[in-house]
């Protein structure tokens, strides 16, 4: 058995060590967000953070993982209640077949978690890696830039509310 | 007495004198007449304007003067050199801040000389110890090219040097120890296309740069020559007797690494070779089967001549943890070693087998990714996934199970030097 920590919680899984995250996540945890595309990291549909940092699940054996901590996109929000990334996404309507939306939507993550300040040749340079067939790079450029808004006017407020408490 | 110290201090001064009158001698070169304007393009034949452009390629001339993000050929990129920063200058023809005063005479004596048009000296930074070798026909061609490229407007950065580095007059001295002309000589009983081949490695392509190693001055060490050096770095293996390769290269894998970046007996171009590999899809195929044929000759002096098997023993010596269920979850589905896998066969990789670990290391920390829009080998990026004890352990097991050398030692210092990017040069 291997214990990994998924979303904040621990799990004992009884996949061998060397199998890679996304299979242990979609088999045996039923978190079927993360995808299967290409299993070689080439495409990123399987994008999770590790740590913060945005990783291909597809080859990332369990064994690696340690006391690390991964974050699926099951962890940003809900149907009901979207995280701000999920909701800019449905605000740009930036999916077409939205096969590598999780990913793409993990890799954005993980920028966002360090910064919500950034050029436009960061942004595209930050997601790179994550590939779309259907062409909807500029929805999705677009959805990343609206949820750092969001998250900056949200953090604004916040701190305008602490202030004139 | 006092007559004695008087006439010895009169002699010391005179010595003192003599000396700085030679080294002004030696380290003097007179300014070139600035030219009114940069010649129009009608002044060049459109033939060398594009023989001068695949030139170009060859000697990789964008790489070091385009900036990230720049205009290309307008400078500005930072070069690290053991002896402080120097930034590429601006080659366009701007005739305030680039190249447009130069006349082609002046553009001559900077690419062979290594001085500067206003008559002061450049750093060896900029290969004129291999350019020396470039022929006034291809000069000219290069001549033609550049000052028919569009000029930017783009000031020069001022070196970030020390003191004695700074002085430029001292160059004059590197230049009498090290600057040697024709580095290449026409061998007769060789082939036409050896013979071509030397003339651009040697030269305009300046291999050695990188791939031969470079003494405290840094100055390239002749008995040396391509024993394998480093770049931004990066290991730059030998191309001689020495050459890690597990499979001796053949011109004909020379020239399919060249021409299309990858070879499957041997690797992909990574790093600073990426680029080099970029520019000579320019070149035309006589070219690049030339230097593949001339590089083949340098390397086939290599002794072991047969493929060695890969050692097994070794993988008993470095159990690390976990590393084998690493290698089988992380990077088995592509380096499998079986027919027809999507990646090099490990055993034949020249990383894997090079006498020191850094090009392994950082390919499996930052992968390897082709220019956005072009076709190239591409692998991903492994920094976030593994932490610095994890690809010790991994380099450790691949190391042993598919190298045919030693281990490496130090490896979870290395690997974190280069994911802090403390590890230079």
């Amino acid at each position: 058995m291997t214990t990994i920590n998924i979303n904040g919680q621990s799990h004992e899984v009884g996949a061998d060590p060397e199998t890679p995250l996304l299979y242990v996540l979609r088999d045996e945890l039923a978190l079927n967000g993360a995808k299967f595309g290409c299993g070689l990291g080439q495409c990123g549909a399987c994008t999770v953070l590790v740590d913060g940092e945005a990783v291909y699940s597809c080859l990332l054996p369990i064994a690696a993982l340690g006391d690390r901590n991964v974050t699926t996109i099951e962890a940003l929000g809900t149907l009901a209640a979207p995280g701000p990334l999920q909701h800019a996404f449905m605000q740009e309507q930036a999916a077409q077949c939205g096969y590598c939306i999780a990913g793409m939507i993990m890799r954005a993550q993980a920028l966002l978690q360090k910064t919500r300040s950034f050029t436009d040749e960061e942004l595209r340079a930050h997601m790179q890696p994550n590939l779309c067939r259907c062409g909807t790079h500029m929805r999705i450029l677009r959805a990343v830039r609206r949820a750092a808004e969001t998250m900056r006017a949200a953090e604004l407020s916040t701190k305008h509310r602490e202030a004139t408490r | 007495m006092w007559r004695l110290i008087r006439n010895a201090l009169a002699a010391l001064v005179l010595l003192v004198v003599i000396g700085a009158i030679a080294f002004a001698v030696i380290a003097w070169r007179p300014e070139i007449a600035a030219i009114a304007a940069p010649p129009q393009r009608a002044a060049f034949d459109r033939k060398d304007i594009e023989q001068g452009a695949a030139l170009a390629a060859i000697g990789n001339c964008d790489v070091c003067h385009t900036a990230a993000g720049g205009a290309f050929y307008a400078g500005g990129r930072s070069i690290p050199t053991p002896f402080g920063t120097i930034y590429a200058t601006n080659i366009t023809p701007d005739p305030e801040t680039g190249i447009g005063e130069w006349s082609e005479t002046a553009f001559r004596r900077a690419l062979r000389q290594g001085v500067a048009r206003d008559g002061h000296h450049l750093y060896p930074v900029f290969p004129y110890d291999h350019f020396i070798d470039v022929t006034d026909v291809d000069a000219h061609a290069l001549y033609a090219f550049l000052m028919t490229r569009a000029p930017v407007t783009a000031p020069p950065v001022p070196n970030d040097l020390p003191f004695p580095f700074s002085w430029r007059p001292a160059l004059a001295l590197w230049k009498v120890l090290y600057l040697r002309p024709a580095r290449f000589k026409h061998e007769p009983a060789q082939s036409q296309a050896w013979n071509r081949g030397g003339y651009l490695v040697e030269g305009l392509a300046h291999c050695g740069a990188c791939h031969t190693p470079r003494n405290a001055e840094g100055a390239e060490q002749r008995d040396q020559k391509f024993a394998g050096g480093s770049s931004e770095g990066w290991y730059a293996p030998a191309l001689n007797a020495a050459s890690p390769a597990p499979v001796p290269w053949t011109a004909d894998q020379l020239y399919a690494y060249l021409r299309r970046g990858d070879d499957p007996q041997h690797g992909a171009p990574a790093g600073p070779m990426a680029p080099v590999v970029h520019n000579l899809a320019r070149v035309s195929d006589a070219d690049v089967r030339a230097i593949a044929t001339y590089l083949a000759s340098t390397i086939a002096a290599a002794p072991g001549a047969a493929p060695k098997p890969p050692s097994v023993a070794l993988l008993a010596a470095t159990p690390g943890k976990d590393a084998a269920e690493v290698f089988a979850g992380a990077c088995a589905s592509c380096h499998s070693g079986a027919p027809g896998a999507v990646a090099i066969d490990l055993a034949h990789s020249t990383a894997v087998n090079a006498p020191d670990p850094r090009n392994a290391i950082r390919v499996v920390l930052a992968g390897i990714m082709p220019s956005p829009g072009e076709p190239g080998a591409m692998m991903p990026a492994f920094a976030g996934a593994l932490t610095d004890q994890q690809i010790a352990d991994l380099m450790s097991y691949v190391r042993g199970r598919f190298g045919h050398e030693p281990q490496w030692g130090d490896l979870v210092d290395k690997v974190r030097a280069i994911r802090t990017g403390q590890e230079k040069s």
